[in-house]
C-alpha cells in the first residue's frame, strides 16, 4: 500500500491525519492486508459466501406505523438547528 | 456520425406506511424533521429492521417484468458523507440484489422494443436539503430519509431520448398498476438518473459517460438527454474528450452542467451492511405474491379490445394509466351508455380538461357517475353532442350536473319524429318559392330548410331526424 493509498482513505472517511503519522498508519493497514490474504489463501472454491457472522435470516417487521415525532427531544442538545431544520453549511451543486 | 447509448436508472419510492428500516411514517408534506426517528438519523445504538411490505413490492416488480427473484439477498452500506445522509451511509444492496434479469416492452414510433432491466434493489432514501431558505446555511428536513425505494436499472440499450422517455412511461404506468408506488413525480416519488454516451456507428466500443442525476419530469428527460447528446457530439466532432461525471440538469436553462461535489465521492467501498442479516426468501411468498397479482397493462388493453369493441388507439390511452383505465370502466358500468362513444369522450373532452388544468384521475371535478349521466342523455339523443360539450364544461368548472342543467336551460332535444312533422311541414308550406327553386335544382337550399326548423324549434330539433324527414318531404 502507498502513502496515496492511505491519504484518500482517510479523505474519503473525512478522518484528519498529519503527515508524520501516515506511514505509521500504512504500515498498520498492510499488517491488516497482510491477514486478509493470509485467509485468501485458503480455497474456499466449494464454500458459500457468508454475508454476515450469524448464520440467521433477517425477521422481517410489519408495515405499521409505531413511532411518534420527537424532534424536540431529538433537536434539544442540537444548537444547529432552527425553525425543526437542522442547519449545515451551504452546499450548492 | 455518432450513436447515443442510454441507460437510466429509476428510483421509485415504494408506498408503504412506515419506513424501510423503522416504523416513522413515510408521509409526503409533514412539518420537517417529526417523520425522523432515531434510526432514520442514524443515532447510536439503534437497529434497522426490515419492512416485509417493501420486500413484498419489490418481488411483486420482480415478477411483473419476468426477473430472477433472489432466494438470499443482502443489504450493503454505501458509504459518502452529504448533509441529507445522517449514517454517513445508505443502506442499499450491491451483491446480489433482490430482483436480477427481467424486460419491458416499449413503443416507439410503432414499433415494440424489448428492453432489458439489469436489476432492481431496495434501498432507503436520503432526506432534502433546502438551500434557499437560510441566508448563510442550507436546512435540512429528514423526513424522506429511510422512505423505501426500489433502483431500477436497464441495460444501456436505448438510442433516443424518445426511447429513453417511453422506457421511463412503461415503467411508471407499471409500479402504478402494481400499487406499489403512487409514481408522483411532483413529489419525487419517481425520478431518473440517466447515462449517456456516444459511440461511433458501426462500433462495438462504448464511449465515456455522463450521468444526469435526479430528472423528475418525462419533458425533462428528454429534454436533458437532447441537451446531452448535442453536447457531447460538439466535443466529440471537435476532437474533445468527454469527461465520466455527474452532471446536473437544470430546467429553465435547459442544460446540464458538472456537479463538482460528487467527483470525490464516487468510491463508496460498499460492504454487508453488519446490522442486517441475509433476507430469505422462500417459494411460498413467491407463490402468493404470483396468485395475487393485479391485471396488468397488456392484459386490461386486451380486454379493452374485445369487451369494449374499442380501437386501438383509443384502448392505449385508456390503460396507459391505471386510474384512468378504472374511471372508463365506472363510467361504461351503466346500461344504455356507448362503450365507444364514452371513450371518445374520455380522450377528447375528459383528458383535454385535466391536461388545461394539469388534473389527476384522482381529483377530476366529474365523477364517473356524473359522467355517465352525461353520456346517458348523449346515447339516448336528448341532447346533441355539441349541447354535451358545453354542459360538460359547466361541470368540470362549476361542479353542475348533467341533469340539473339540461332541465334549467330546457335543452332537452326534439327527437320525436310526430312533433318535428308539424315543424317541417309548416317550414316547407310558408317556404313554397325555395321549395320549388331547391326542386328545380339549387340543392344548396337544402341547409336554409334545416335552419328553418332549428329556429321554430329554438334549436332543439334532432339534426339528424330533421335531415331525414326534410329529404323525404322535399322530394318531388
Amino acid at each position: 500500500m502507498d502513502k496515496n493509498t492511505v491519504i484518500k482513505i482517510a479523505n474519503l472517511a473525512k478522518i484528519d491525519i498529519s503527515e508524520n503519522k501516515v506511514d505509521e498508519i500504512r504500515l498498520s493497514l498492510e499488517k491488516i492486508l497482510n491477514l486478509v490474504d493470509e485467509m485468501n489463501s485458503i480455497n474456499t472454491d466449494n464454500m458459500h459466501p457468508m454475508a454476515h457472522p450469524l448464520n440467521l435470516k433477517q425477521e422481517l417487521r410489519k408495515d405499521e406505523v409505531t413511532v411518534t415525532d420527537e424532534r424536540d427531544l431529538f433537536q434539544k442538545n442540537n444548537k444547529f438547528t432552527k425553525d425543526g431544520y437542522y442547519k449545515v453549511p451551504k452546499i450548492i451543486d | 456520425m455518432w450513436n447515443p447509448v442510454i441507460g437510466l436508472e429509476i428510483h421509485v419510492q415504494l408506498n408503504t406506511k412506515s419506513k424501510i428500516f423503522s416504523p416513522a411514517s413515510t408521509n409526503f408534506g409533514s412539518e420537517q424533521n417529526t417523520q425522523a426517528c432515531a434510526i432514520d438519523l442514524g443515532m447510536p445504538g439503534v437497529l434497522p429492521k426490515l419492512n416485509e411490505e417493501a420486500v413484498k413490492m419489490a418481488i411483486k416488480f420482480g415478477l411483473a417484468i419476468g426477473a430472477k427473484i433472489s432466494d438470499e439477498s443482502i443489504f450493503a452500506r454505501k458509504n459518502y458523507f452529504y448533509p441529507d445522509l445522517p449514517k454517513g451511509y445508505q443502506i442499499s444492496q450491491y451483491e446480489i440484489p433482490i430482483v436480477s434479469g427481467g424486460s419491458i416492452d416499449i413503443t416507439v414510433k410503432d414499433n415494440i422494443k424489448k428492453i432489458n432491466i439489469t436489476r432492481a434493489h431496495l434501498e432507503e432514501d436520503a432526506g432534502k436539503s433546502i438551500h434557499d431558505l437560510f441566508e448563510q446555511e442550507s436546512a435540512i428536513d429528514l423526513n424522506r430519509a429511510g422512505t423505501p425505494l426500489i433502483e431500477i436499472v436497464s441495460e444501456p440499450e436505448m438510442h433516443s431520448a424518445d426511447e429513453a422517455v417511453q422506457y421511463l412511461k412503461s415503467i411508471h404506468s407499471l409500479v402504478r398498476y402494481l400499487g406499489i408506488s403512487d409514481g408522483n413525480m411532483q413529489e419525487g416519488s419517481f425520478r431518473c438518473d440517466a447515462n449517456i454516451s456516444l459511440m461511433k456507428k458501426d462500433s462495438k466500443v462504448l464511449g465515456t459517460r455522463a450521468e444526469i442525476k435526479n430528472i423528475n419530469s418525462f419533458k425533462f428527460v428528454e429534454n436533458a438527454i437532447n441537451y446531452e447528446i448535442k453536447r457531447q457530439t460538439n466535443r466529440l466532432d471537435n476532437n474533445e474528450e468527454i469527461v465520466q461525471e455527474t452532471r446536473l440538469y437544470d430546467p429553465s436553462k435547459n442544460e446540464t452542467r458538472s456537479m463538482r461535489s460528487k467527483e470525490e465521492a464516487n468510491d463508496y467501498r460498499y460492504f454487508p451492511d453488519p446490522d442486517l442479516l441475509p433476507v430469505k426468501i422462500d417459494s411460498k411468498l413467491i407463490d402468493d405474491i404470483k396468485n395475487n397479482m393485479p391485471e396488468l397493462r397488456k392484459d386490461k388493453k386486451e380486454r379493452f379490445l374485445s369487451k369494449y369493441g374499442l380501437s386501438q388507439y383509443n384502448a392505449d390511452i385508456l390503460v396507459s394509466d391505471r386510474e384512468l383505465s378504472e374511471y372508463y370502466e365506472s363510467v361504461v358500468n351503466h346500461d344504455g351508455i356507448d362503450k365507444k362513444i364514452a371513450a371518445n369522450w374520455i380522450i377528447t373532452e375528459v383528458l383535454a380538461y385535466a391536461n388545461k388544468s394539469n388534473t389527476q384521475v384522482k381529483s377530476f371535478p366529474v365523477s364517473p357517475s356524473d359522467l355517465s349521466e352525461l353520456l346517458l342523455n348523449i346515447c339516448s339523443e336528448t341532447i346533441s353532442n355539441k349541447q354535451g360539450k358545453d354542459i360538460f364544461s359547466r361541470m368540470w368548472n362549476n361542479g353542475e350536473k348533467a341533469n340539473d342543467i339540461i332541465k334549467k336551460e330546457g335543452l332537452q332535444q326534439i327527437s320525436n319524429t310526430s312533433e318535428l312533422n308539424k315543424t317541417v311541414d309548416n317550414v316547407i308550406k310558408n317556404n313554397y318559392k325555395s321549395v320549388e327553386e331547391y326542386q328545380s335544382g339549387k340543392e344548396k337550399l337544402f341547409g336554409f330548410f334545416v335552419g328553418q326548423v332549428m329556429k321554430e324549434t329554438g334549436g332543439k330539433a334532432n339534426p339528424k331526424i330533421v335531415n331525414e324527414l326534410l329529404r323525404e318531404k322535399l322530394k318531388k
